[in-house]
């Protein structure tokens, strides 16, 4: 029960997606840059438009009686020119600027110490796989966090199985798309640990706004804890031994993964450790049994458009199932 | 000279009251509409079908906002939402954008030149009749798009629809191919209707209008209509390329058979941001005949316009790729985007500027048409900065897909290129029925629209700056979006009263409007020197000009333009 109030609360405590509170290098060079691109188009509009209200409030037309047609002027080749190399060179420095953090975001070196993982895209859901680390989960990527003297960043190799995906964490990163037959890779550091939040940034069918991110950033102690459990197979509990019957004598091993099992389905996210989640559903809603049991039932209710087909279990199987869901840690 | 002035003065003094029209019955007149080839009458077919679809394209905005208005909402279904956005985004660009532009250009370009038609009056017709009938097949897919039992209806890929979305496999049955289908259309018909344009402008001119005496209007379609023939030509491709992927079995688009994703992007892109200025350059085009007008001056840099203008045309060809610097692009491409995208900023900031300089020292008349210029101009230098923040590569792998992209394409698309739109209703609406728009009404209608536009864009900037991506049915709270979504669904209802107040002033002026008679705004150019509204053959006799501004030569002899061109 405190487990539960503890998995509930951290979902509530919902984190900031702004882009202008940078958690990571990537998120920070852009902020500084963002701020310098603001400040010139911001003082550009106030020239302009200061110019702008002054013309329309100094030469109104005032008097309709002593109307005569003011001086026609047709154009001057000086003021012309000015204002043709004025905003050329801006460009050119804001070209140079922008550059410059291309290549440096692009372009980084990967230290030997990063973490690597492969991110696949589902229709409403996160694949996420580490090789080296023989682990997959779903959902709730964690990486560590990066002390700057001893960088630990996570390398993300990105593809999709389906459609066009676009991996967004604000306050870590850019946008990365994940699109079918091609491999993206992008890099994340989170300073400080916490929750990060973001979502699917490219539309890709009915429920692309209910594929949401989770990016938890782990101190190295609690992101080695989890490696380590994470690698371990699935929990085996004599007194849940109904549900993973019922689990395994329906279409859940077609599409869902547990290890140990003859479950290995590869169409919805792997199983394996599932009570170890905070959320199902791409975090959609929180990890608890109400909230499973429900989604099995009817996952229309929580995500319509959702690929996982209701499951029509009779009650007893379906509180048996989700009994058996609850011990997977 | 003195022989050019009195062929000039010859111009307004022929008689043009237009014969007295015998009574015609009502299908008469239907069939007199459906088989005419005057440019007139198919200018105003053109803008009457765009004004249908800009109703009709609102209310699927106003459903979106509906939904939007608070977290969690179920006004509709996701699905219902997702073909919502779809029709919305095709609607706008294609069958009311596009047409209402053309619409106007095929009313004005041959007045504007002297000329008593287009160059091809019967494509200009078949143009019209086929933009129209893509814009029907849209809707039609509502009835007819199901195709399988479960399939959705109408549309629901996006506007630009991503490949592989739109392969068999995702997108069952027909709602798909009604949206191709219905885009190749319109296709066809705005390639028609540009090499017309092209056509009459570079043949059809009356004597002594030399290219560089053309009004920029015109200067504006020839350019605007070039850039079609380019832009419109990879859509058609791969639309066509799409229909052989879903029902032929090739693999251009279908990544599971090895097809390419990224190439759609890059097909519809070098479409779709030449379609950007394609429909800004007409908006352009309005302000350069109204803000002079308005000042009572003479437009400042001609050449400098005209040269910045071709110039937006040839770099507007190199940008596309600036809408995908987050598919993963190499650093150089990324770089070489990023430069393009930023340099047609400059000539860009040329307009604004000879536009500020046009403005400045004149003697200003605050009538509905300038007002909507004034507007137009703050919008269009704000939706310009907030696109030079999206051309800085790293600041859009943050802005790009969000609601921060949604606020700013809004920007030019209702506040520059709508707002002008507008501005153009209440200039040329005198000559085109006779009478003048309500001017009282044309202020509610001007400063609610600018309240509902601010209150609706500017805010939509921030829930993008804030991490919520666009096209999403709804969303989690808690993010500080709330708030700035329910302003922007309460200001787009505003715009929508200020629309309809638009609408029941243009029906209510056929009728009740003052009396405008041919010249109500004291203009210079030939449009206003014919009847208001002009006769079938636009100009009795040929005009002879001998500036850019042959009714100032009439109304200043002592002081004509030649003098100083």
């Amino acid at each position: 029960m405190a487990g539960m109030f503890i998995h509930s609360s951290s979902y509530l405590a919902q984190s900031s997606t702004s882009i202008f509170s940078p958690a990571g290098t990537p998120s920070r060079w852009i902020f500084t840059l963002s701020m310098f691109v603001l400040s010139i188009t911001g003082l550009i509009f106030l020239v302009v438009a200061g110019l702008l209200t002054y013309a329309l409030i100094r030469y109104r037309h005032r008097n309709l009686l002593t109307y005569n047609e003011p001086t026609q002027i047709y154009g001057s080749n000086q003021i012309e020119l000015a204002w043709t190399v004025i905003p050329a060179l801006i460009v050119v420095m804001l070209f140079l600027t922008s550059s410059r953090v291309i290549l440096a975001t692009q372009d980084a070196k990967k230290p030997a110490d990063a973490v690597d993982v492969v991110v696949v895209g589902h229709q409403f859901w996160w694949e996420y796989r580490y090789p080296k680390l023989g682990i997959v989960t779903a959902n709730e990527l964690h990486v560590p966090v990066s002390d700057p003297a001893h960088p630990t960043p996570t390398y993300l190799e990105m593809s999709s199985a389906d459609l066009d995906h676009s991996f967004w964490v604000p306050r870590l990163a850019g946008k990365m798309d994940l699109i079918p037959n091609r491999v993206n890779t992008m890099w994340i550091d989170p300073d400080t640990a916490g929750l990060y939040l973001g979502q699917c940034a490219q539309y890709c069918g009915v429920q692309h706004a209910k594929m949401l991110l989770r990016v938890y950033a782990d101190t190295p102690k609690e992101f080695a804890a989890w490696v380590a459990q994470q690698q371990k197979p699935a929990v085996e509990d004599p007194a849940v031994a109904e549900g993973r019957e019922v689990f395994l004598h329906n279409a859940c091993v077609n599409c869902h993964t547990i290890t140990g099992t003859m479950a290995n389905g590869r169409f919805g996210p792997d199983l394996t450790h599932l009570a170890s989640r905070d959320t199902i559903a791409s975090g959609a809603v929180v990890n608890n049994a109400a909230n499973l049991k429900q989604w099995i039932d009817n996952p229309d209710s929580f995500k319509p458009g959702a690929l996982m087909p209701p499951m029509h279990l009779n009650d007893h199987d379906l509180n048996a199932i989700t009994a058996y869901l609850t011990t997977l840690h | 000279m003195a022989d050019s002035v009195t062929s000039l003065s010859a111009v307004e003094t022929i008689d043009v009251t237009p014969a007295e029209k015998p009574r015609q019955l009502f299908l008469e007149v239907v069939y007199d509409w459906i088989t005419t080839v005057d440019h007139k009458k198919i200018g105003l077919m053109y803008i009457a079908y765009s004004l249908i679809f800009l109703v009709v394209g609102g209310i699927e905005a106003i459903i979106m906002r509906i939904q939007l208005a608070v977290p969690h909402n179920t006004f509709v279904s996701p699905e219902v939402f997702n073909r919502m956005f779809t029709l919305h985004g095709t609607t706008m660009v294609f069958f009311v954008g596009m047409p209402i532009l053309f619409g106007f250009g095929n009313y004005l370009v041959p007045l504007m030149i002297g000329a008593r038609d287009m160059a091809f009056p019967r494509l200009n017709a078949f143009s019209f009749w086929i933009s129209a009938l893509g814009g029907i097949l849209l809707y039609y897919s509502f009835v007819g798009g199901v195709g399988l039992y479960g399939a959705g209806s109408a549309p629901d890929v996006g506007w630009f629809a991503y490949a592989p979305l739109t392969a068999k496999v995702f997108s069952p049955g027909h709602s798909t191919d009604y949206w191709t289908i219905s885009i190749l259309l319109s296709g066809i018909g705005s390639i028609g209707t540009a090499l017309n344009i092209v056509a009459t402008v570079l043949c059809m001119r009356c004597p002594g209008m030399k290219l560089n005496r053309m009004p920029l209007l015109s200067w504006l379609y020839l350019v605007t209509s070039s850039m079609v023939f380019i832009a419109i030509s990879p859509l058609t491709a791969a639309q066509i390329m799409l229909l052989l992927d879903r029902y032929v079995g090739s693999h251009f688009f279908d990544t599971q058979a090895g097809g390419s994703a990224v190439l759609w992007m890059h097909f519809f892109w070098i479409f779709g941001h030449p379609e950007v200025y394609i429909l800004v350059l007409p908006a352009f085009a309005f302000a350069n005949e109204i803000i002079p007008v308005f000042s009572r001056k003479a437009v400042f840099g001609y050449p400098a316009m005209v040269a910045a203008s071709v110039g937006i045309g040839f770099i507007s060809m190199s940008v596309w790729a600036h809408h995908m610097f987050a598919v993963g692009m190499g650093a150089g491409a990324n770089v070489f985007f990023v430069f393009s995208t930023m340099i047609i900023s400059v000539p860009t900031g040329i307009k604004i500027f000879n536009w500020l300089a046009t403005i400045w020292g004149g003697k200003i008349r605050f009538a509905s048409p300038m007002l909507f210029s004034v507007g137009f101009l703050f919008q269009f230098l704000i939706a310009g900065l907030t696109g030079i923040m999206l051309s800085v590569a790293p600041f859009d792998w943050q802005l790009t897909g969000s609601y921060f992209v949604v606020a700013h394409f809004h920007y030019v698309l209702v506040g520059a290129i709508l707002f002008m739109i507008f501005a153009a209703f209440y200039y040329w609406y005198p000559k085109v029925t006779g009478r003048m728009m309500s001017e009282r009404l044309g202020k509610w209608h001007f400063w609610l629209m600018v309240i509902g536009f601010h209150m609706t864009f500017d805010f939509m900037h921030i829930p993008g700056l804030l991490g919520m991506p666009r096209r999403i049915y709804t969303y989690e709270p808690g993010r500080g979006w709330e708030i700035w979504n329910l302003l922007v669904s309460v200001g787009a209802l505003i715009q929508a009263i200020a629309t309809l107040i638009f609408i029941y002033n243009l029906v209510h002026s056929y009728y009740k409007g003052e009396k405008a008679g041919n010249d109500p705004w004291d203009a210079w150019t030939l449009e206003w020197s014919t009847a208001s509204p002009p006769p079938a053959y636009n100009f009795a006799t040929t005009p002879v000009v001998h500036s850019r501004r042959p009714l100032w030569d009439i109304k200043h002899p002592e002081d004509p333009d030649w003098n100083y061109e």
